[in-house]
């Protein structure tokens, strides 16, 4: 019995050796290799991929971070600036950025006096364009908000035109601006002579992050402050609406409904919704909330209702999914001493739920932060030139943008310059999302599940 | 040891905690259990056995109505606790499970606290005032589940970081902490290992002072080890009913017979 060596069997020698492979372990392992060859490719693809992706953002995007800025000291004479001599401020109004524009002609020509002369016979009015068209504004602003500065020289930092900026940043070259009416050789050649001089320079421009939209002349002016008030209201409302309402639905479905054909016919179409295309939602939320209820046009409150039924589908699957991955043995145990069923879902299943659902309402945000087509829908790409507090773009009824509406809206417009802000604006767009799902990523990791 | 239960048994034949009377369950168009009756008394420890799928669990958890979470579960018959009909439109399953308390095969302390493990009951029923008598009571409930030495350092370490057996003891606790009557447990040892399970049945042994205790379980030993009276369930009939000592040593029914005598099941 023990002896399991037959030595009465048949010697029969093996068929087959155990170190060499036969045909079919040979098909076999040849057909892995290629199915692990076709996976390895496909990621190496989705990798390439994501790398031109980013490079190309960077790439195209960073320059919309810097400005040029040409530091100029402009004298503010009172006898044109406040004719009546009171230094009041509703009298100074009357001067417009008109009256100011020759000021800085003049401000130009004593600069050029001071660096000795000019090669060319450049007028000092056409040397003023190498300036944004905000110059003579911003100077405006600065001498209504504190008259006193009148009849003093002040250094100011003005913005260069979007032209000089592209000059600075390699956009424009004397080649490339024979057809250009904006910018011409001499004024490239006193550019130039700036730089030399240390008061053109490019640096950092926080004003792409904080400030406003811009007309289509001074795209060296434009932000994404604004539309990403809008976004941040939008986000508010989304998430006021979309985490009690989802939340609650899912637990109503999940662990109180009776499981009959309504409740799955309402499962069925919770998750088609999730795969309605979003211009559809936008649509509705101009028949309703625009067209019925008359909210207004272009405000972040609608922007946020619309995104809010969009989200709600992502929010009440992800929802369900982790209440149903927490263990019914949980459930029986909270049941077992005595706890009404309400009792067991708010003390145990949904603090064992808690990061699956935070997770998946911060990517039903990010979501929504990213959507473009439901807003133009409704609007939502008003044209905002002005930053709160003294602006209209300060609460959930108020005109405002989105910042994808935004980046949309300057990828439309035809200057170049507008294009990298585009660029500069998705780049800002994406700081978002990554932070955002960054936040999901941890807060799954530190919520881990615990039984 | 079981003649010295038989005598024992004498003492509270009379004093029946929980009568069922003509028990029907169907789950969905399965019926699991068929027409079953039993009478079982108060401070007595009776044992379920019967092969898998014979509906022993299922009627344990009719006696807390925990079926009534399962949809497609239906319950006919009348089950009497104390002379009062459980399944009455009045009743409240919430306010049963205070008085029946359940125990599982698995054991499943919630992921807090050892501490809020057991004060969790207490707790939600408002049974104490205050701190301090929280404290006595999450004691008292530990000492009775005879785990109050292991954890008495570490009352707010988490209850899911205790060893099997210590977790199940745990669950025996967190039952005891309210003051239930009839303690149910379905196969309380089945995912312990042999000297956790020693403990266990060494507690259910003291809970019968205080309690009606009805177990269920696999194993024919572990029946005989710790009841006073077994019921010997089979495709969902009650084939047997008696005391311990004879149902394992002169069964009636010849289908109790194979079982015991590990020809089916």
């Amino acid at each position: 019995m023990t002896d399991m060596t037959n030595a009465a069997a048949p010697a029969a020698a093996p068929k087959s050796s155990l170190l060499q492979q036969d045909a079919r372990t040979r098909r076999r392992n040849a057909a892995e290799t290629r199915f692990k060859a076709y996976g390895i490719a496909a990621i190496a693809v989705g990798l390439v991929m994501l790398a031109i992706l980013l490079v190309t953002i960077v790439g195209r995007g960073t320059g919309a971070f810097t400005q040029t800025f040409i530091t100029l000291e402009v004298a503010l004479p009172a006898d044109t600036l406040d004719k009546k001599g009171n230094r009041d401020p509703e009298e100074m109004k009357k001067v417009s950025t008109f009256g100011y524009k020759p000021l800085l002609a003049q401000a130009f020509e004593a600069k050029i006096a001071a660096t000795g002369g000019l090669d060319s016979d450049l007028d000092p009015k056409k040397m003023a364009g190498i300036l944004s068209d905000s110059a003579p504004a911003q100077l405006r602003d600065f001498v209504l908000a504190d008259p006193s500065v009148l009849d003093r020289t002040v250094a100011f930092e003005f913005l260069a035109s979007s032209r000089v900026d592209g000059y600075m940043k390699g956009r424009v070259s004397r080649d490339s601006i024979a057809q250009d009416k904006n910018i011409s050789v001499e004024q490239l050649d006193f550019v130039d002579k700036l730089i030399a001089e240390g008061s053109l320079e490019k640096r950092f421009n926080l004003d792409f992050i904080t400030g406003s939209d811009a007309s289509d002349a001074r795209p060296e002016a434009a932000g994404m402050g604004v539309s990403m008030v809008g976004s941040f209201f939008m986000m508010l409302v989304v998430l006021t609406l979309a985490l009690p309402i989802g939340v609650a639905a899912s637990i109503y479905l999940e662990e109180f409904a009776p499981k009959n054909w309504i409740t799955d016919v309402i499962e069925v179409n919770i998750s088609n919704l999730a795969a309605v295309p979003s211009i559809v939602f936008g649509i509705l939320g101009l028949a309703v909330f625009i067209n019925y209820m008359h909210l207004p046009n272009s405000a972040p409150l609608v922007g946020g209702l619309v995104l809010t039924l969009m989200t709600l589908p992502t929010i009440i699957i992800s929802t369900r999914a982790s209440l149903k991955s927490v263990p019914p043995s949980i459930r029986d145990a909270a049941l077992g001493v005595g706890a009404s069923k309400m009792q067991s879902v708010f003390h145990h299943v949904l603090p064992l739920a808690a990061p699956g659902i935070l997770t998946g309402t911060i990517i039903g945000l990010a979501q929504a932060l990213g959507e473009t087509a439901p807003l133009l829908l409704i609007g939502m790409v008003g044209f905002i030139a002005s930053n709160p507090p003294d602006s209209i773009a300060s609460g959930l009824l108020d005109p405002n943008s989105a910042m994808p509406a935004q980046i949309y809206e300057w990828a439309k417009r035809a200057d170049p310059a507008f294009y990298e802000r585009a660029w500069g604006g998705i780049i800002i767009l994406l700081v978002f999302l990554v932070t955002m799902n960054t936040i999901a990523v941890l807060l799954r990791r530190r919520f881990e599940r615990r039984w | 040891m079981n003649d010295m239960r038989l005598s024992e048994r004498a003492v509270d034949a009379q004093n029946i905690k929980i009568a069922a009377r003509n028990v029907q369950v169907y789950y969905g168009d399965n019926h699991a259990i068929k027409d079953v009756s039993v009478d079982i008394e108060d401070k007595t420890v009776t044992a379920f056995i019967g092969p898998s799928g014979c509906g022993k669990s299922t009627f344990l958890r009719c006696i807390n109505r925990m079926n009534d979470t399962i949809d497609i579960c239906r319950v006919e018959g009348d089950i009497l606790i104390d002379g009062e009909d459980i399944y009455d439109r009045e009743v409240d399953p919430v306010q049963l499970r205070a008085k029946v308390g359940m125990v599982f095969q698995k054991p499943n302390p919630f992921p807090k606290s050892i501490y809020d493990n057991v004060a969790y009951g207490p707790r939600i029923h408002g049974l104490s005032r205050g701190k301090s008598d929280l404290d006595d009571i999450v004691e008292r409930a530990l000492r009775r589940a005879a785990i109050w030495d292991e954890v008495k350092d570490r009352l707010s370490a988490p209850g899911t970081g205790l060893s099997g057996g210590q977790q199940q003891r745990l669950c025996i606790a967190r039952a005891v902490a309210t003051e239930p009557e009839v303690l149910l447990m379905d196969e309380p040892c089945s995912a312990l290992d042999p000297i956790a399970t020693a403990q266990v049945e060494e507690l259910i042994d003291e809970l019968r002072q205080n309690y009606s205790v009805v177990i269920v379980t696999h194993s024919m030993q572990q029946a005989a080890r710790v009841s006073q009276k077994t019921a010997f369930f089979h495709l969902g009939h009650l084939v047997e009913y008696g005391e311990t000592g004879h149902i394992f040593t002169n069964p009636e029914d010849p289908r109790t017979e194979s079982y015991i005598t590990g020809r089916i099941g």
